[in-house]
């Protein structure tokens, strides 16, 4: 399709604009790191509605414009590498194909602050971060299981539309 | 939602349960030292027995209050450290990435190697 560039800058603003919305609503739970990540929801249905590779870029594309616009330097680092690991586990489940949306997008969060915790654990130089890897694996599990709630239902109604 | 789906949520539970059930038993209130790392370096270790403010490389201060620890000011930009709450147990953690701050309460055996700053 010829609208490719367009639509693509159509789904990066809207990536971007969930990236802000999230940025306004001030939850600390106590321990760092844990949202919900609304700009997923993008990331889990373009990988549905198109491929793993446009997922990637949008991904990439979006962690960095948000990086710079609304946090620092550091959170860029920890959402690509929580980015990355998330989306390749995602495509890797969705090819076996015995997952549903909400099953994907569950791992998807959970790999995602793995992700994060990982690279953690190299800047600090200690094993100590490990200590929020329980709260970081059920955090991850419930915002991976709204978001593929979410894109659960909006992947019904696009289901004749294709972008 | 499939047959898959529950598998990989019971698989997060209970691997997640495993850890904070680890956590809480192996973790009884210690002796109560907490010990600050700077970049994977340790800065210093304290007595949480004595109420005191601790600067740390004027980018931090650990405030020690009724045996517990928390951050009370951080120069970054996001309180990440500043709005967790306060440990005590051993093995709790709180910790700054921006300025590479660890705070953590460690048992008797890790504080036997060194000499308590009180």
């Amino acid at each position: 399709m010829k609208n490719r560039v367009a639509y693509f800058g159509v789904f990066i603003a809207l990536a971007l604009i969930f990236s802000y919305v999230e940025t306004l609503i001030p939850i600390y739970f106590g321990i760092p790191g844990i949202k919900l990540g609304l700009a997923n929801l993008l990331t889990v249905i373009i990988l549905y509605k198109r491929n793993a590779k446009e997922a990637l870029l949008l991904s990439i594309a979006r962690i960095v414009l948000a990086g710079f616009m609304f946090t620092n330097l550091f959170s860029i680092v920890y959402s690509l590498a929580g980015g990355i690991l998330s989306l390749a586990v995602m495509v890797f489940l969705k090819k076996r194909g015995t997952f549903s949306v909400i099953g994907v997008s569950i791992s998807g969060g959970v790999m995602h602050n793995m992700g994060q915790l990982f690279v953690a654990m190299l800047v600090v130089e200690t094993y100590r971060v490990g200590y929020y890897f329980p709260a970081l694996l059920i955090a991850g599990m419930l915002t991976g299981m709204l978001i593929g709630v979410a894109a659960n239902e909006v992947l019904k109604r696009l289901k004749n539309i294709t972008i | 939602m499939k047959k898959n789906d529950w598998i990989i949520i019971t698989v997060v539970v209970v691997v997640a349960s495993a850890f904070f059930g680890m956590h809480f038993l192996g973790s009884e209130r210690g002796n109560g030292v907490v010990e600050v790392q700077v970049d994977g370096k340790v800065y210093g270790r304290y007595s949480l027995a004595k109420e005191r403010e601790i600067e740390i490389n004027d980018t931090n201060r650990l405030e020690i209050k009724n045996g517990t620890a928390r951050i009370i000011w951080a120069d970054c930009p996001d309180q990440v450290c500043v709005h967790h709450k306060e440990i005590s147990r051993n093995g709790e953690s709180i910790i700054c990435l921006p300025n590479k701050v660890v705070i953590s309460i460690v048992g008797d055996e890790d504080a036997a190697l060194d000499a308590v700053v009180n």
